[in-house]
């Protein structure tokens, strides 16, 4: 939805609000700092002033203390009659809110709105009658004393050592419609109570006399004064805001100072804190980057971070602005912010260069407006240039020496033109070379570029020629225009070079941080991540980077795995481990310990602190400036969602196997209780039959429940032995010690095994001989194909033979074991391997454990089990044993057969 | 098995010999109390290692049943101290899985063992060959022809026969199948195997006595698939059906 359309329900709820307002009684506090400054006084004069208008004014309550002036304005004022109430032996008077409701007057007087009602009351505090009255939608002017405001109250305690039980909420003050603030000064007040014009209640007086101390008066006053005055700042705010008012008014003082790579950078910022204290004014610290700054020597940038952090800790607030115009950023920003005041360096430059590429300040002082511009001197000596122009370093002699090469290259194409085209043409020639040397070579060559190019075209172009002499002197203006038109092109030229390079910059680490995002992105480990982490940022701070992640228990972990780390000082564990449980920065550079090597910074994800990231510049000493800092953090911060999201994922996995686990262990108890106990319900029957009737039962009786238990006992074993082995499977304690084997003494040692289960099932084996040998387990295999022939033999039917075959493919041996039985159901060709599944038909018995044991063993082997159906019927289950490794050899014995004795 | 020898052997079959059991759990105990002397064994039992040590040294049993699991001491370390100073045999009681410890109870010189849980028919089977090749002194070859299934070895003349049919063999397979032919009826490790056969240097290679293996019952057995003579105990060794 468009956001610029009003959302039809906000406009409801606010016209509601309007209403609710309109209906709602004003609400006026008469604002004092103490008792006795003359606020129900000034109540009543306002109420008096009122009823000549011809409003009803009621008074509530006011207490006069007995003073004459005040009773005098009580007369002449409906006054409600006050209710009664008993506690305590003793007769109350209070306010009687149900007869104010009754009368409804349109105006009530309401004094001490902190006061405490009487026990029984329907509210315990006046303010909440007042509320109430207000709620009715009649008029209430109150009177209230700076001590009784709830978050003054403990500030009030602490200057006159008097602590108020009696407290009204800020919101009470803050939801009047009028405050009036009745002052009187100390001498004033103090004069009055000499006088006796103050009432003090006896049994109090001594106390309250230590109370009335001018310093008490003095502090209590001010803290009146600044809460009216905070309060109006905020209604001005607003009504600027309201009424979008952009120019500053000067009516909160705001101060800002501008520092640079200048070492009194730290002058400046303290001048700045002392008048700022002097004002009660708040305070900025600005930093304007110019893109020439880039290529500032680190000390330079170290300076301002320092003067920065600095001015943070006197408690200003600091920015770092960035743009080509310093006095233009200065001051659109100090507008935007309301700065009355900016404070400046006194320039250092000398007069011509100031000439020649203009003064901040002065361009701050003829541009300022409204703003006062403070120029403070620095000390003497102290100040250094600004960091040498960036192209002077940047280009050497080599590149003078190309620029001259141009101009020359351009007078010799001018002195073929020559001949052909008008003067002003050559100049144009001149004039394509000294853009072309900006954009190459950079300003110094540029503008040399541009004094060569008019004392060559002078020299060479204008009579008389090859003389610096001009016989027209309105060349001379020609000369001035191209000289100037020239330095313009060059310093045009220079400053897009410029801001390209700060664009590229940005683009840099922009991209930056989103080839870390999107690298980040594809990890699922938290070790990868944290190695993608440091590499990236190794890379982008050229710095080494350890990062520690919290461990369950809230200790750090060093990463060890991240590439790039360094050996950190083991002293500074302790520090990372800070800055973990505080949530701030620490280590080099920074307010705490910043003699550390490296730079220590919380890595915090949406759900708290998760680890902190270590940076320890490359180049010793080297300090980051607030503008990699703060890409430091969004890179710290990147990492830590990242690495939140792999935890998240991982708890997700790890309650997810649990769950499984959990409904793993329900089948195996349903299943294994199931199981077992069948076979033990025969057993138990049979062995019982025995021993009781075993006299009156015949032979084959006995025979057959001896058979019965023996056969239940067979199966109870097989069972017990399938949860062992899948036990040990799951455990990881099954690692098949191979050795060779002809694939078919497995076959027939487990045919050998099963014997007495084969009585009467026709089995077919089909075995080549020229089968390779095999490396496997021999124990784990047979296992795999006694579990296979049990399978079939559950499933075979009668007289259908179970066929047993192998065959070799390239690089492995496949066996299978086949019955000609009903067949798998479609879909159970790979369920059938899954733990506790019982294929759709089961007959008889059996966990469903037997097939997955198969699969396991199998797969230890780097083998592959399936089943599938047969052609004209039945299973056929598959697997395959890799023929990795090459025969071993067998001593040829003499080819000769053993000759007969 | 049959054995044709002209000189018929001391009676020493199952009838009156002494049987010690070294086994800690009474259920077995009780199981085998109650079949061994009705096939007229005469049963002694030691529920600790200690103790089956020096019931062994008093009573000179016949044969030793010796569960490894003892809670006093290793079972493999009886069988070891056994060994010092007799030739009783011992037939080794053990529980399913442990291969290794049965190969090295064999290699010690434990005559068979069986897998609990077992049979009773299986354990006397165990039982009966232990006690017939006792009865055999060391080292002597007294037998002139050896029968079992459709396999007729005729060890004078060195001439094998399948379904009265002659079967030339190489020298190691004789070799190999007449050691078995010595120990019918009981397991042989590969480790046995290949000292006797191939001779002490070559006891690591398995796989040599698996190779002769298949090639000897490819010529002697009607399905080398479903081997009738020529068993395999996987991971312990091999064993020739001589009943």
């Amino acid at each position: 939805m468009n956001d610029q359309r009003p959302d039809p329900d906000a406009l409801l709820r606010r016209v509601q609000a309007e209403e609710a307002e309109q209906a709602r009684g004003k609400f006026k506090i008469f604002f004092g700092a103490t008792a006795g400054v003359g606020k129900t006084y000034a109540m009543l004069q306002a109420a008096h002033e009122q009823q000549a208008d011809g409003v009803d004014v009621v008074i509530g309550w006011v207490e006069t203390h007995g003073r004459a002036e005040t009773e005098a304005l009580v007369k002449g004022l409906e006054m409600l009659p006050p209710r009664t109430v008993e506690h305590g032996g003793t007769v109350l008077r209070e306010f009687d809110l149900d007869a104010a409701l009754a009368r409804r007057p349109t105006l009530i007087l309401m004094d001490e709105l902190a006061h405490t009602n009487a026990p029984g009351s329907r509210h315990p505090k006046r303010w909440q009658d007042v509320q109430e009255l207000l709620g009715s939608g009649i008029h209430v002017y109150t009177t209230i004393n700076v001590q009784h405001l709830e978050s003054l109250n403990d500030v009030v305690a602490q200057i006159t050592g008097v602590v108020m039980r009696e407290t009204v909420p800020d919101s009470v003050l803050e939801r009047a419609d009028d405050v009036e603030l009745v002052d009187l000064p100390p001498d004033d007040l103090l004069q009055r109570l000499k006088d006796g014009k103050v009432y003090l209640p006896e049994q109090a007086e001594q106390a309250l006399r230590h109370f009335f101390r001018k310093g008490n008066l003095i502090a209590l006053r001010e803290l009146a004064l600044r809460r009216t005055a905070d309060r109006v700042d905020e209604q001005m705010q607003v009504y600027r805001r309201d009424h979008a008012v952009v120019r500053t008014w000067p009516v909160a003082e705001c101060i800002m100072v501008c520092v640079n790579m200048k070492p009194r950078g730290a002058r400046l910022v303290r001048a700045a804190r002392r008048m700022a204290a002097g004002l009660r004014a708040k305070w900025l610290a600005v930093y304007v980057q110019m893109p020439r700054h880039l290529r500032a020597k680190d000390a330079d940038r170290d300076q301002v971070v320092q003067t920065l952090r600095l001015a943070e800790q006197l408690g200003a607030e600091t920015v770092t602005l960035s743009g080509e115009n310093v006095s233009q950023e200065i001051l659109s920003y100090a507008r935007a912010r309301n700065v009355t005041k900016i404070i400046v360096g006194k320039p250092v430059r000398s007069r011509w260069k100031e000439w020649v590429f203009g003064s901040v300040v002065a361009d701050l002082v003829r541009n300022s407006g409204e703003v006062d511009i403070y120029v403070i001197t620095g000390e003497a000596g102290e100040g250094r240039p600004l960091a040498a122009p960036v192209f002077q370093r940047t280009s050497n002699w080599w590149a003078y020496g190309r620029g001259v090469l141009v101009v020359l290259l351009c007078t010799a194409l001018a002195w073929f033109m020559f001949p052909y085209f008008g003067v002003t043409n050559l100049i144009m020639v001149y004039l394509m070379g000294v853009v072309l040397v900006a954009t190459r070579y950079g300003r110094g060559p540029s503008v040399l570029a541009s004094i060569l190019s008019v004392a060559t075209f002078d020299f060479f172009f204008i009579p008389p020629y090859f003389s610096f002499a001009v016989s027209d002197t309105q060349y001379l203006l020609t000369f001035g225009v191209m000289l100037v038109v020239a330095l313009l092109l060059s310093g045009l030229t220079g400053r897009i070079k410029r801001q390209a390079e700060l664009a590229r910059q940005r683009e840099r680490r922009t991209s930056v941080l989103y080839a870390m995002s999107r690298d980040l992105a594809t990890r699922r480990r938290v070790e990868d991540l944290a190695t993608v982490a440091a590499q990236h940022i190794g890379e982008v701070f050229e710095s080494q980077i350890a990062i520690f992640l919290s461990a369950p228990d809230g200790r750090l972990v060093w990463q060890r795995g991240a590439q790039l780390s360094f050996e950190f000082d083991p002293k500074e564990t302790g520090l990372a481990q800070w800055v973990y449980e505080h949530g701030q920065a620490a280590g080099l550079g920074s307010d705490t310990l910043p003699g550390a090597g490296a730079l220590y910074l919380p890595m915090v994800g949406a759900h708290g602190p998760i680890g902190v990231l270590a940076v320890r510049p490359s180049r010793p000493g080297r300090l980051f400036d607030p503008e990699q800092l703060h890409l430091l953090e969004t890179f710290a911060g990147q990492i830590a969602l990242a690495i939140e999201r792999v935890r998240l994922a991982e708890e997700a996995q790890r309650a997810q196997v649990l769950a499984e686990t959990e409904r793993m262990r329900n089948a195996i108890l349903s299943s294994v209780s199931h199981d077992l106990r069948t076979p033990l319900a025969t057993v138990t029957g049979a062995a019982s039959s025995l021993l009781e009737g075993g006299d009156q039962l015949d032979v084959a009786a006995r025979q057959d429940l001896a058979n019965a238990i023996y056969g239940e006992a067979a199966r109870l074993d097989r069972l017990v032995k399938n949860l062992l082995d899948m036990t040990r499977l799951e455990a990881g304690a099954v690692q098949p010690k191979k050795e060779w084997h002809p694939i078919e003494e497995i076959v027939g040692a487990a045919l050998t095994r099963l014997e007495g289960r084969l009585h009467g099932q026709s089995v077919r084996t089909q075995f080549p001989p020229d089968l390779p040998l095999v490396h496997l387990d021999g124990v784990l295999i047979e296992q795999v194909l006694v579990n296979l022939l049990e399978n079939a033999l559950k499933y075979a039917s009668p007289g259908g033979p179970i066929e047993l075959s192998a065959a070799r493919t390239d690089d492995a041996v496949i066996v299978e074991v086949a019955d000609r039985g009903p067949g798998l159901q479609p879909g159970d060709e790979q369920r059938v391997f899954d733990k506790f599944y019982r294929g759709s038909q089961a007959r008889k018995g059996g966990v469903g454990l037997g097939l997955t044991i198969c699969r396991g063993i199998v797969e230890a082997h780097g083998g592959r089990i399936w089943a599938e159906n047969r052609p004209g019927g039945g299973a056929a289950f598959r697997f395959t044993l890799p023929l990795e490794e090459a025969q071993p050899t067998v001593e040829p014995e003499q080819a000769e057969p053993h000759p007969a004795a | 098995m049959s054995i044709s020898n002209p000189q018929t052997p001391a009676a020493i079959g199952p009838h009156n010999a002494t049987v010690l059991l070294i086994e800690d759990e009474p259920e077995i105990r009780r199981f085998l109390r109650a079949i061994l002397p009705q096939q007229s064994y005469r049963l002694h039992e030691a529920t600790t290692g200690q103790d089956g040590l020096a019931q062994a040294a008093a009573r000179n049993p016949d044969l030793i049943l010796l569960d490894l699991g003892l809670p006093d001491m290793d079972g493999l370390d009886v069988a070891r101290r056994l060994r010092e100073w007799a030739t009783i045999p011992i037939i080794v009681l053990t529980a399913r899985g442990e291969e290794q410890s049965k190969i090295q109870a064999l290699d010690l010189g434990a005559d068979d063992y069986v897998t609990k849980p077992f049979s009773a028919g299986e354990l006397l089977a165990r039982m009966r060959v232990a006690l017939r090749h006792a009865a055999k002194p060391p080292g002597e070859e007294g037998e002139a022809s050896f029968t079992t299934g459709s396999l007729r070895v005729d060890l004078l003349r060195r001439q094998v026969f399948v379904k009265e049919k002659e079967v030339h063999l190489t020298l190691i397979e004789y070799k190999l199948l007449t050691t078995l032919i010595r120990h019918a009826g009981k397991v042989l490790t590969h480790r046995q195997l290949l000292k006797e056969v191939w001779g002490p240097l070559h006891v690591d290679e398995a796989h040599y006595v698996r190779v002769y293996m298949r090639q000897l019952r490819n010529k002697l057995e009607a399905n080398p698939a479903r081997p009738q003579l020529l068993l395999t105990e996987l991971g312990v060794g091999y064993r020739l059906r001589a009943e």
